[in-house]
Protein backbone atom coordinates (compact mmCIF):
# COMPACT_ATOMS: atom_id res chain seq x y z
CA UNK A 1 0.00 0.00 0.00
CA UNK A 2 1.42 3.00 -0.80
CA UNK A 3 1.47 6.34 1.51
CA UNK A 4 -1.25 8.55 2.22
CA UNK A 5 -0.78 11.93 0.13
CA UNK A 6 -3.73 13.92 -0.68
CA UNK A 7 -4.34 17.76 -1.29
CA UNK A 8 -7.75 18.81 -0.15
CA UNK A 9 -10.21 21.50 -1.72
CA UNK A 10 -9.82 24.38 0.15
CA UNK A 11 -12.14 24.91 2.55
CA UNK A 12 -15.13 27.34 2.41
CA UNK A 13 -16.91 29.34 5.00
CA UNK A 14 -20.02 27.47 2.83
CA UNK A 15 -18.56 24.34 3.87
CA UNK A 16 -17.95 25.76 7.83
CA UNK A 17 -21.46 26.74 7.70
CA UNK A 18 -22.99 23.47 6.24
CA UNK A 19 -20.37 21.34 8.59
CA UNK A 20 -22.28 23.49 11.68
CA UNK A 21 -25.73 22.26 10.50
CA UNK A 22 -24.67 18.96 10.07
CA UNK A 23 -23.00 18.54 13.21
CA UNK A 24 -24.66 20.75 15.28
CA UNK A 25 -22.01 22.53 16.17
CA UNK A 26 -23.68 26.78 16.17
CA UNK A 27 -20.88 28.33 18.21
CA UNK A 28 -20.44 31.59 16.48
CA UNK A 29 -17.23 31.86 16.24
CA UNK A 30 -17.50 29.29 13.23
CA UNK A 31 -20.17 31.25 11.39
CA UNK A 32 -20.46 35.06 12.55
CA UNK A 33 -17.66 37.04 10.82
CA UNK A 34 -17.98 39.98 13.17
CA UNK A 35 -18.36 37.73 16.32
CA UNK A 36 -14.97 35.91 15.51
CA UNK A 37 -13.28 39.65 14.67
CA UNK A 38 -14.69 40.87 18.32
CA UNK A 39 -12.86 38.15 19.74
CA UNK A 40 -9.40 38.94 17.99
CA UNK A 41 -9.92 36.23 15.45
CA UNK A 42 -9.36 37.20 11.76
CA UNK A 43 -11.99 35.95 10.52
CA UNK A 44 -14.52 32.94 10.88
CA UNK A 45 -12.34 29.55 11.23
CA UNK A 46 -12.96 26.16 10.64
CA UNK A 47 -14.28 23.59 13.81
CA UNK A 48 -11.23 21.25 14.96
CA UNK A 49 -14.12 18.68 14.25
CA UNK A 50 -14.41 19.32 10.59
CA UNK A 51 -10.37 19.32 9.57
CA UNK A 52 -10.52 15.86 11.80
CA UNK A 53 -13.46 14.49 10.14
CA UNK A 54 -11.92 15.63 6.89
CA UNK A 55 -8.55 13.94 7.71
CA UNK A 56 -10.84 10.50 8.98
CA UNK A 57 -12.50 10.69 5.64
CA UNK A 58 -9.25 10.43 3.81
CA UNK A 59 -7.97 7.89 6.41
CA UNK A 60 -11.06 5.56 6.07
CA UNK A 61 -10.66 6.03 2.21
CA UNK A 62 -6.93 5.07 2.27
CA UNK A 63 -7.26 2.30 4.44
CA UNK A 64 -10.65 1.06 3.62
CA UNK A 65 -13.52 2.00 6.25
CA UNK A 66 -13.99 -1.46 7.77
CA UNK A 67 -10.69 -1.65 8.61
CA UNK A 68 -10.74 1.27 10.54
CA UNK A 69 -10.03 0.55 13.88
CA UNK A 70 -8.76 3.54 15.71
CA UNK A 71 -8.06 7.41 15.54
CA UNK A 72 -6.50 9.97 17.28
CA UNK A 73 -6.07 13.69 16.52
CA UNK A 74 -3.88 16.34 18.28
CA UNK A 75 -5.75 19.98 17.12
CA UNK A 76 -2.31 22.09 16.42
CA UNK A 77 -3.63 25.42 14.52
CA UNK A 78 -6.45 26.62 12.85
CA UNK A 79 -7.85 26.72 9.38
CA UNK A 80 -9.01 29.78 7.79
CA UNK A 81 -11.52 29.77 4.89
CA UNK A 82 -9.26 29.33 1.85
CA UNK A 83 -6.92 27.10 3.21
CA UNK A 84 -6.65 23.64 1.53
CA UNK A 85 -4.72 20.77 3.39
CA UNK A 86 -2.41 18.00 2.24
CA UNK A 87 -3.34 15.18 3.92
CA UNK A 88 -0.47 12.55 4.69
CA UNK A 89 0.36 9.50 6.27
CA UNK A 90 2.45 6.64 6.17
CA UNK A 91 3.00 3.32 8.38
CA UNK A 92 4.43 3.17 11.46
CA UNK A 93 7.57 1.10 11.61
CA UNK A 94 7.42 -2.09 14.31
CA UNK A 95 3.74 -1.50 14.94
CA UNK A 96 2.22 -3.51 11.84
CA UNK A 97 -1.48 -2.14 11.49
CA UNK A 98 -0.84 1.57 13.14
CA UNK A 99 -0.07 4.23 11.08
CA UNK A 100 1.03 8.41 11.94
CA UNK A 101 -0.74 11.16 10.38
CA UNK A 102 -0.51 14.79 9.55
CA UNK A 103 -2.71 17.57 7.95
CA UNK A 104 -1.02 20.58 7.25
CA UNK A 105 -1.42 23.88 5.04
CA UNK A 106 -0.60 23.67 1.50
CA UNK A 107 0.57 27.29 1.39
CA UNK A 108 3.38 27.34 3.92
CA UNK A 109 3.04 24.03 5.43
CA UNK A 110 1.95 25.04 8.87
CA UNK A 111 1.08 21.72 10.76
CA UNK A 112 -2.56 21.60 11.78
CA UNK A 113 -3.56 18.27 13.15
CA UNK A 114 -1.17 15.07 13.98
CA UNK A 115 -2.77 12.25 14.33
CA UNK A 116 -3.07 8.06 14.34
CA UNK A 117 -5.23 5.58 13.13
CA UNK A 118 -4.88 1.91 13.96
CA UNK A 119 -6.38 -1.24 11.29
CA UNK A 120 -8.23 -4.36 12.85
CA UNK A 121 -6.29 -7.14 12.67
CA UNK B 1 -5.01 28.29 42.00
CA UNK B 2 -4.93 24.77 41.72
CA UNK B 3 -6.85 22.80 39.53
CA UNK B 4 -10.35 21.58 41.70
CA UNK B 5 -10.62 17.53 40.32
CA UNK B 6 -13.70 16.75 42.34
CA UNK B 7 -15.38 16.08 39.55
CA UNK B 8 -13.18 12.95 38.53
CA UNK B 9 -15.13 9.72 38.17
CA UNK B 10 -18.00 11.73 37.70
CA UNK B 11 -20.90 10.32 35.43
CA UNK B 12 -23.24 12.24 33.11
CA UNK B 13 -26.84 10.42 32.22
CA UNK B 14 -26.68 8.61 29.22
CA UNK B 15 -28.38 9.85 25.81
CA UNK B 16 -30.12 8.18 23.15
CA UNK B 17 -29.21 9.37 19.35
CA UNK B 18 -31.24 7.94 16.25
CA UNK B 19 -28.87 7.63 13.82
CA UNK B 20 -30.87 9.09 10.51
CA UNK B 21 -30.37 8.43 7.07
CA UNK B 22 -30.00 12.05 5.71
CA UNK B 23 -28.33 13.08 8.49
CA UNK B 24 -25.14 10.66 7.55
CA UNK B 25 -26.19 12.03 3.98
CA UNK B 26 -25.80 15.88 5.16
CA UNK B 27 -22.91 14.75 7.17
CA UNK B 28 -20.93 13.50 4.70
CA UNK B 29 -21.66 16.11 2.24
CA UNK B 30 -20.68 18.67 4.44
CA UNK B 31 -16.98 16.87 5.20
CA UNK B 32 -16.23 16.82 1.29
CA UNK B 33 -16.91 12.42 1.55
CA UNK B 34 -17.82 10.85 -1.71
CA UNK B 35 -17.91 6.97 -0.97
CA UNK B 36 -20.91 5.80 -1.87
CA UNK B 37 -21.22 3.23 1.42
CA UNK B 38 -22.59 6.89 3.08
CA UNK B 39 -24.98 8.11 0.02
CA UNK B 40 -26.27 5.82 -2.37
CA UNK B 41 -28.26 2.59 0.32
CA UNK B 42 -27.86 0.02 -2.24
CA UNK B 43 -24.15 0.29 -2.34
CA UNK B 44 -24.26 0.19 1.28
CA UNK B 45 -26.17 -3.34 0.72
CA UNK B 46 -24.11 -4.71 -1.50
CA UNK B 47 -21.23 -4.02 0.87
CA UNK B 48 -22.92 -5.92 2.85
CA UNK B 49 -24.33 -3.06 5.37
CA UNK B 50 -28.20 -2.83 6.35
CA UNK B 51 -28.11 0.66 5.35
CA UNK B 52 -25.86 3.24 5.02
CA UNK B 53 -22.90 4.17 6.83
CA UNK B 54 -21.77 6.55 9.08
CA UNK B 55 -18.17 8.38 7.99
CA UNK B 56 -15.70 7.92 10.93
CA UNK B 57 -16.27 10.91 12.62
CA UNK B 58 -19.66 11.12 12.46
CA UNK B 59 -19.20 9.83 16.00
CA UNK B 60 -19.17 13.41 17.14
CA UNK B 61 -22.86 13.94 16.20
CA UNK B 62 -23.95 10.99 17.74
CA UNK B 63 -21.54 11.68 21.19
CA UNK B 64 -22.09 14.98 21.32
CA UNK B 65 -25.55 15.62 23.60
CA UNK B 66 -23.58 13.30 25.86
CA UNK B 67 -20.60 15.43 26.44
CA UNK B 68 -22.84 18.76 26.60
CA UNK B 69 -23.57 18.48 30.10
CA UNK B 70 -19.79 17.79 30.91
CA UNK B 71 -18.34 20.30 29.06
CA UNK B 72 -20.67 22.76 30.64
CA UNK B 73 -20.23 21.52 34.15
CA UNK B 74 -19.21 24.31 36.44
CA UNK B 75 -17.59 21.56 38.38
CA UNK B 76 -15.38 20.10 35.87
CA UNK B 77 -14.83 24.30 35.53
CA UNK B 78 -13.84 24.54 32.13
CA UNK B 79 -13.10 28.39 30.63
CA UNK B 80 -13.72 28.53 27.61
CA UNK B 81 -12.20 31.70 26.67
CA UNK B 82 -8.90 30.03 27.76
CA UNK B 83 -9.30 26.96 26.03
CA UNK B 84 -6.37 26.71 23.75
CA UNK B 85 -6.62 23.07 22.00
CA UNK B 86 -7.33 19.58 22.38
CA UNK B 87 -7.21 16.61 20.97
CA UNK B 88 -9.19 13.15 21.10
CA UNK B 89 -9.03 9.37 20.33
CA UNK B 90 -11.92 6.91 19.27
CA UNK B 91 -11.91 3.13 19.23
CA UNK B 92 -14.52 2.05 17.12
CA UNK B 93 -16.43 -1.05 17.25
CA UNK B 94 -19.05 -2.66 14.73
CA UNK B 95 -20.00 0.11 11.88
CA UNK B 96 -22.79 2.74 13.05
CA UNK B 97 -25.85 2.53 10.13
CA UNK B 98 -28.79 4.53 9.50
CA UNK B 99 -31.43 3.03 11.31
CA UNK B 100 -29.16 2.28 14.72
CA UNK B 101 -29.97 3.86 18.42
CA UNK B 102 -26.66 4.53 20.01
CA UNK B 103 -26.59 5.08 23.90
CA UNK B 104 -23.83 7.48 24.96
CA UNK B 105 -22.48 7.69 28.35
CA UNK B 106 -19.72 10.16 29.38
CA UNK B 107 -17.82 10.50 32.21
CA UNK B 108 -14.54 12.79 33.75
CA UNK B 109 -11.42 10.58 33.54
CA UNK B 110 -9.09 12.78 34.72
CA UNK B 111 -8.42 17.10 35.43
CA UNK B 112 -4.56 17.73 35.99
CA UNK B 113 -2.42 20.65 35.45
CA UNK B 114 0.80 21.02 33.81
CA UNK B 115 3.14 23.72 32.91
CA UNK B 116 0.58 26.46 33.27
CA UNK B 117 -1.75 24.14 31.12
CA UNK B 118 -5.11 22.57 32.11
CA UNK B 119 -6.29 19.13 30.52
CA UNK B 120 -10.06 18.11 31.02
CA UNK B 121 -10.10 14.79 30.01
CA UNK B 122 -13.54 12.62 29.20
CA UNK B 123 -14.21 9.38 28.38
CA UNK B 124 -17.47 8.25 26.28
CA UNK B 125 -18.79 4.64 25.65
CA UNK B 126 -21.34 4.35 22.47
CA UNK B 127 -23.60 1.14 22.06
CA UNK B 128 -25.96 0.19 19.43
CA UNK B 129 -29.11 -1.52 20.07
CA UNK B 130 -27.70 -4.65 20.01
CA UNK B 131 -25.46 -3.90 22.89
CA UNK B 132 -22.39 -3.82 20.93
CA UNK B 133 -19.91 -0.99 21.69
CA UNK B 134 -19.51 0.70 18.43
CA UNK B 135 -17.32 3.90 20.19
CA UNK B 136 -15.17 4.41 22.91
CA UNK B 137 -13.92 8.24 23.12
CA UNK B 138 -11.19 10.16 24.63
CA UNK B 139 -11.87 13.44 24.91
CA UNK B 140 -8.73 16.24 25.96
CA UNK B 141 -9.69 19.74 26.34
CA UNK B 142 -6.56 21.87 27.12
CA UNK B 143 -7.30 25.30 28.63
CA UNK B 144 -4.73 27.60 29.53
CA UNK B 145 -4.39 28.29 33.69
CA UNK B 146 -5.72 31.68 35.08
Amino acid sequence: MSDLDVTTPPVTRTQIVRFAGAAGDFNPMHHDEPFAQAAGQDSVFAMGQLTAAILGDAVAAWLGRDRLAGYGVRFKAKVLPGDDLVLTGAPVDGEPGRYELQAAKADGGEVVLTGWATTRA
Amino acid sequence: MSVSTTAVGKRYPPTVYAVGREKIREYAMAVGETNPLHHDVEAARAAGYADLVAPPMFCVVYCAPALGPGLFDPEVGIDFARMVHGGQQFRWGPLVVAGDEITTAVSVTSISEDGGRRYFVFESVSTNQAGDTVCVGTWTNIVRGA
